[in-house]
């Protein structure tokens, strides 16, 4: 009852701020600020707008960015949304460092990626309004809504800095808006550090003309684990915020939305893997606490019981790795899910599987490395290590989730080849898929996704553990619980019978069978498939996260003329036929990564001492095809625009 | 209906495992008079004693001379990598509580590199038996200084004699919350090794023997002092821990009635320098083992898997307009 009055109170209060704002409680404090009143405000109709909430970690903009991204998602918008994350946990309060949030892309068509710079931020104060700005990632005529009791601020130094902002901001051509939220919140809350957000939150379902009762339903699910009492305030505050902007703001978008026809699932990379391993039927996860990868066995956790299933929380990454050796080898397939220096530590694990011959998925959520690097930062540094990260020959399967929806199919396809060839597969992923959010066609379970129950029936006499197919390199598994099947396993080289190899050509026999494996997944593989046109003059080629972002540079570029398409390698090893023949359609090809590669321009730098992008290495090696390579190791997701302005210089070059 | 009594011997001759079913294709590699052959013999027997079926054994062990034991055993046997044969163990123990396992390791699989693993599988106390194979040495490496080395050692690695004391591994193994069963045997004693082990086995919970091995090739004499005079080894006895038959009684005088419920009396007696104590230092069989507590209530059914992620999109979907079936009725 309590909250159906408050609706009604929220829904009158927002009325009349819209019809009438001088009549309404929320305009009297419109009269301290100094933008125009909004009675007749004309609704700007838009394609698209990047929109990013700041401010110090804990002070909820996180919350409030994904429940804006979720309404938009509801409303039938294309989203994709960034996470904006401090290292630390509790970084100082207005630091630089320390700025928590998140950037929501929201348009009348789908999103693959977070786009280029925003078009409005919203910042809770001015310092971590500086971290966007110094970044690049506000447009040059953005509009900036700044929270304002800084400038009264009793420390004379933040009161100064505030101004320094403020005037530099308003120089540079930004359209900043000097907005009371502290002030406005403290009429409903006696510590607006708490709660401010969901003020903002209201001011943006206002500004992008959001149905107000689809926010409210939003802010009960986000809190609904909490008292009533604290969901009616944040509800107030949601409408105060909602009024507010009503009253004393002249911006006024609509992004036209469809609802989509199927039923769609919005979330972040890492709970879509964690999704895939429930489906994908496997029953052990075993890992090591690790960012930022984390997150994906936080949720598993939470789920992965309910279906009688484990995640084992290892006492180091080597133990996380042999421990899923250990389950896979005595029953289905496990995972390990880990990040880059995981994936460096679990190597010898991997090297044993491959020795042995016992499926196993590895899930690699890249950050930015190498050692400790970037742990909250995209790259996708670890391509070759994946490859070839191991000591000796070690052939596996190497794949990569290109969007948030492809992280759950890709654990599903992982855990079959890993079973069907008895073989490493590692998937990767990395920190721009991790905490980004994408709505896509909700996932119909169908049972063939399920890793079948294990064999135990006798193994027939005469059976060899290792009886390697000559053509395919194939050999069945014998199982523990088998009877007849009894042989060691041993991560030294042997022969067919499991015995240690004394003989040089039992090795090399072993080695050419464990290679042939990866020959005979090759061969099931189809060609990938361009966007774009199947010839042109330049080629970009991306794998993994990037995708979106490389099509959308595309779409540009073929707007302007241009004939560039692109191709996007979801196996990387090993890598389908008929690669080479697509190559050869381009004047030019070009790797675009997010990892280093250095560049010409260097003094030092020249072709017979240029290290490329993984990608491009790979690329070069295999086809001895000239094939170019731009990447940068910034640690954000790469824009379109960077890429778009990266295929124009390589289109312009003789 | 009634069965020939000859029928019925042959079936259970048919079905009695004998020694030489425990036994693979593969003669033990390991030098003349080393201790890991005894050991060996001794879990060969508590196998057939026990008759257990050799499909449902798995023995693991990382890398080592002791670590080649699931070589000789036939068995399922995993000689996976050097110090990482707990964590292989756990991970086959936690989704096959059906089967048996043993793990094999050595001073330096189990007290150095794999030292993290020993310590969190005590915790973890899965139902194993671990048979720690101390020769106080590196030998498949050719003779260097292990963690439990004398000081002085003089070795490949240490040519002016070891520096530091050695790690006591039964001292370290009580100090484990969760510790559920500490032993340690010796080679020399054969009958009494066996007995330790096959309590071990009977423990449910991780059982940790050290057994003390002797290395003729590269500790020859090593054990001398202890093997020569009876009366330095201390054997434990208790109606809960072993009990001696009268001739090894009559041998080794040195005993000590041990409760093995008494943590504290067990932290000394391994402690103890001069003498080797011999028995169960320690058992408490009320310690959960996290297979146990790790056991999913509800098996991983597909129309369970499919509920389930139902439950779990239906928190995130967004439904076209006025749908608000969901393909999770079933």
């Amino acid at each position: 009852m309590t909250t159906d009055l408050y609706q009604e109170t929220d829904k009158t209060r927002t009325r009349r701020a819209r019809s009438d704002p001088s009549a309404s409680d929320s305009a009297t404090a419109a009269s301290r600020t100094s933008r125009a009143n909004s009675a007749a405000k004309p609704v700007v109709t838009l394609k698209e707008h990047i929109v990013e909430i700041v401010s110090d970690s804990g002070e909820g903009a996180q919350r409030c960015g994904q429940s804006f991204g979720a309404i938009a998602a509801r409303i039938g918008n294309g989203i994709w949304t960034v996470e904006i994350i401090p290292a630390e946990i509790q970084p100082p309060a207005r630091s630089i460092a320390g700025t928590s949030g998140n950037r929501v892309r929201l348009a009348s068509h789908r999103v693959t990626n977070g786009g280029d710079e925003a078009d409005l931020v919203v910042a809770f104060n001015e310092q971590v309004l500086l971290n966007r700005l110094r970044a690049g990632e506000i447009k040059h005529n953005g509009i900036i809504l700044l929270e304002n009791k800084w400038q009264n601020d009793g420390n004379a130094a933040i009161a100064a800095s505030y101004a320094q902002v403020r005037e530099q901001v308003s120089s540079a051509g930004y359209r900043l808006y000097e907005i009371p939220m502290e002030e406005e919140c403290l009429k409903y809350v006696p510590d607006p550090r708490r709660g401010k957000n969901m003020f903002a939150l209201g001011m943006l379902c206002c500004i992008y003309s959001f149905d107000l009762d689809l926010a409210r339903e939003q802010v009960r699910f986000v809190f609904r684990k909490k008292d009533e009492k604290v969901i009616d305030l944040n509800l107030e505050l949601l409408a105060a915020g909602h009024a507010w902007a009503g009253a004393n703001l002249d911006l006024k978008f609509a992004i036209p939305a469809e609802r989509p026809r199927e039923p769609q699932v919005v979330m972040n990379g890492n709970t879509a893997l964690a999704l895939g391993v429930v489906a994908s039927g496997m029953e052990v996860c075993s890992m090591y606490p690790i960012t930022p990868a984390t997150s994906a066995s936080h949720y598993l956790s939470d789920i992965f019981e309910k279906v009688g299933c484990v995640v084992h929380q290892a006492e180091d990454e080597i133990a996380a790795c042999t421990f899923a050796v250990g389950a896979s080898y005595a029953g289905k397939c496990a995972v390990t899910i880990t990040s880059g220096p995981g994936l460096s530590l679990k190597q010898e694990g991997i090297g044993l599987a491959v020795m042995g011959e016992i499926p196993l998925v590895v899930v690699d959520v890249q950050r930015g490395g190498p050692s400790t690097g970037q742990p909250t930062k995209a790259e996708q540094g670890d391509l070759l290590a994946a490859c070839f990260g191991g000591h000796g020959d070690a052939p596996k399967v190497v794949i990569a989730a290109s969007s948030i929806e492809d992280c759950f199919y890709s654990i599903i396809m992982a855990r079959k080849i890993a079973e069907n060839f008895n073989m490493v597969v590692v998937v990767l992923s990395d920190a721009s898929l991790a905490t980004a959010q994408q709505p896509f066609p909700r996932p119909r379970f169908n049972e063939d996704w399920l890793a079948p129950p294990i064999n135990q029936s006798p193994v027939p006499d005469g059976a060899r553990p290792y009886d390697w197919d000559p053509r395919t390199g194939l050999s069945s598994r014998f199982i523990p619980g088998q009877p007849n099947g009894m042989h060691c396993l041993t991560g030294l080289a042997h022969d067919r019978d499991s015995h240690v190899a004394y003989d040089p050509d039992v090795n090399q026999e072993g080695i050419r069978h464990r290679s042939l494996k990866l020959a005979a997944l090759q061969k099931t593989l189809k060609a990938p498939t361009l966007y774009g046109d199947d010839e042109g003059d330049l080629l970009l080629v991306g794998w993994g996260s990037t995708r979106g972002a490389i099509e959308e540079a595309v779409d540009t570029l073929r707007a302007e003329g241009l004939r560039a398409s692109s191709m996007n390698l979801k196996f990387l090893q090993p890598m389908a036929t008929g690669i080479k023949e697509l190559l050869e359609r381009f004047d030019k090809v070009m790797t675009i990564e997010s990892n280093w590669c250095d560049s010409l321009d260097d003094e030092l730098i020249a072709e017979d001492n240029r290290r490329y992008s993984s990608l491009a290495l790979l690329l070069r090696a295999r086809h001895l095809i000239d094939v170019d390579c731009w990447g940068d190791a910034r640690g954000q997701p790469l824009k379109p625009g960077d890429i778009v302005r990266a295929a124009r210089r390589k289109l312009e070059q003789r | 209906m009634t069965v020939p009594l000859t029928q019925c011997l042959l079936r259970l001759i048919d079905e009695n495992y004998t020694l030489t079913d425990y036994q693979s294709d593969i003669a033990p590699r390991w030098c003349t008079g080393c201790g890991d052959n005894g050991i060996l013999t001794a879990v060969q027997r508590l196998c057939r004693d026990e008759q257990l079926p050799p499909e449902k054994t798995v023995v693991v062990s990382g890398i080592g001379c002791s670590s080649r034991f699931p070589h000789y055993m036939n068995a399922y046997g995993f000689h996976g990598l050097h110090g990482r044969a707990l964590p292989v163990a756990e991970g086959i123990k936690l989704r096959r509580p059906d089967l048996h396992v043993f793990v094999a390791t050595g001073d330096g699989d189990c007290c150095s590199i794999g030292a993290a693993h020993w310590i969190h599988a005590i915790r973890y106390n899965m139902d194993m038996t671990v048979l720690l194979h101390d020769n106080e040495v590196y030998g498949l490496t050719k003779m260097q200084a292990s963690p439990t080395s004398p000081r002085g050692l003089k070795s490949n690695t240490t040519p002016r004699g070891a520096l530091l004391d050695p790690l006591n591994p039964l001292t370290v193994t009580l100090g484990v919350p969760n510790v559920s069963f500490v032993a340690q045997a010796v080679d020399w004693i054969p009958d009494v090794l066996f007995n330790i082990i096959s309590q071990a086995y009977h423990h449910k919970g991780l059982s940790f023997v050290r057994v003390l091995q002797r290395c003729p090739e590269f500790m020859d004499h090593r054990f001398d002092p202890w093997v020569q005079d009876p009366s330095k080894m201390r054997l434990l006895v208790h109606a809960d821990g072993i009990q001696l038959k009268p001739d090894i009684s009559r041998i080794y005088r040195n005993q000590e009635t041990h409760d093995p419920s008494d943590l504290h009396r067990a932290r000394e007696v391994a402690s103890l320098t001069g003498e080797i104590p011999v028995g169960v230092l320690y058992r408490n069989s009320a310690v959960p083992c996290y297979e146990d507590l790790r056991e999913g209530e509800r098996p991983n059914t597909p129309g369970l898997i499919r509920t389930v992620l139902n439950e779990e999109f239906d928190k995130v979907t967004i439904w076209p307009e006025d749908d608000v079936t969901t393909e999770a009725v079933e």
